[in-house]
């Protein structure tokens, strides 16, 4: 009797370190809506919506018709549907590890637009040599896929990192 | 001998149903801009405007659709700021294009816009269709 309490206890722990290590998954959540998938990442690497906050996607969704210089307007079903899964698995609602550093990294004042000026980003991208973006294969910061090849799978570590005209990323 | 021709026609249904289903969405897209009192629609004048090149005050440079697209629409095209490549627009080397009126209209909507400054009219888009039906 006491030995299955003991076991019981013993079971429930592994359960709790369990689901402990879940709420700490690595890198942030893969993109898992067909629309946005298709819709944005047409033209554009199909930003998981983890790396900015609610109040970013909110503005970035509400002025379309003047994406980052580009018209990416859509119908008002479409567009309400895609900001309705951008806030809702945005990074401030979000479990995952490199969320979490993105976030905490954005002064609560702030609104950003662009990922790439949060200060998290800013900071592990210190070290990418000079130059390298010019790269035809990468051509701006913003093409994340370019040299991070697991950026799909929403995981961005060094393990997978790929530099075009570089090579591997190794510390 | 009976058996045959009934073949032959039904395999001719098939191709007429066939042609149909290749074409329909452009030709469904221009009657709704004729519902909307444009055409008739021209191919030469389709072709004109998408070789035309409009200057963007914003840059200063000129653009056209061929700086995305390209000058030979049966090869890929290169977005103009991002790089990342356009299937060829012409539907003798690309089957999936004009085949879905939900994505001509987002495209004419955020192009027109993007290239000329403006939507385009009713009478512009039907023409555009007009020269691109033909490649």
């Amino acid at each position: 009797m006491k030995t299955k309490l003991l076991n019981s206890i013993v079971m429930v722990g592994l359960l709790l370190t369990g689901s402990a290590v879940v709420n700490a998954a690595p890198g942030v959540a893969p993109v898992d809506n067909k629309i946005y998938a298709e819709e944005c990442g047409t033209c554009h690497f199909a930003y998981p919506p983890g790396l900015l906050p609610e109040r970013s996607w909110k503005k970035v969704m509400s002025g379309l018709e003047d994406h980052f210089g580009e018209n990416a307007e859509l119908d008002e079903a479409d567009r309400a549907k895609l900001e309705a899964y951008l806030t809702t698995n945005a990074g401030d609602h979000s479990h995952y590890k490199r969320s979490k550093k993105l976030m905490r990294s954005i002064k609560s004042g702030a609104t950003p637009l662009r990922i790439s000026k949060i200060p998290y980003f800013v900071k592990e991208h210190r070290e990418v040599p000079k130059g390298a973006i010019k790269h035809d294969k990468i051509r701006s910061i913003s093409n994340c896929d370019a040299c991070h090849t697991t950026a799909a799978k929403g995981r961005f570590g060094e393990r997978g990192i790929n530099i075009p005209g570089y090579g591997k990323w190794e510390d | 001998m009976k058996k045959n021709v009934l073949m032959m026609m039904a395999m001719a249904g098939m191709l007429v149903i066939n042609v149909q289903a290749y074409a329909g969405d452009v030709e469904l897209l221009q009657s709704e801009y004729q519902s909307q009192g444009a055409g008739p629609f021209s191919a030469a004048a389709g072709e004109k405007m998408w070789r035309q090149q409009y200057l963007d005050k914003k840059s200063g440079k000129q653009r056209s659709c061929q700086t995305c697209h390209g000058s030979d629409l049966t090869t890929s095209g290169k977005h103009a700021r991002t790089g990342k490549v356009i299937d060829p627009l012409a539907r003798s080397v690309n089957s999936e294009r004009l085949t879905k009126v939900k994505f001509m209209k987002k495209w004419f909507k955020r192009n027109c816009k993007w290239t000329i400054g403006r939507e385009c009219s009713a009478q512009e888009k039907g023409d555009f269709l007009a020269y691109l039906k033909g490649l």
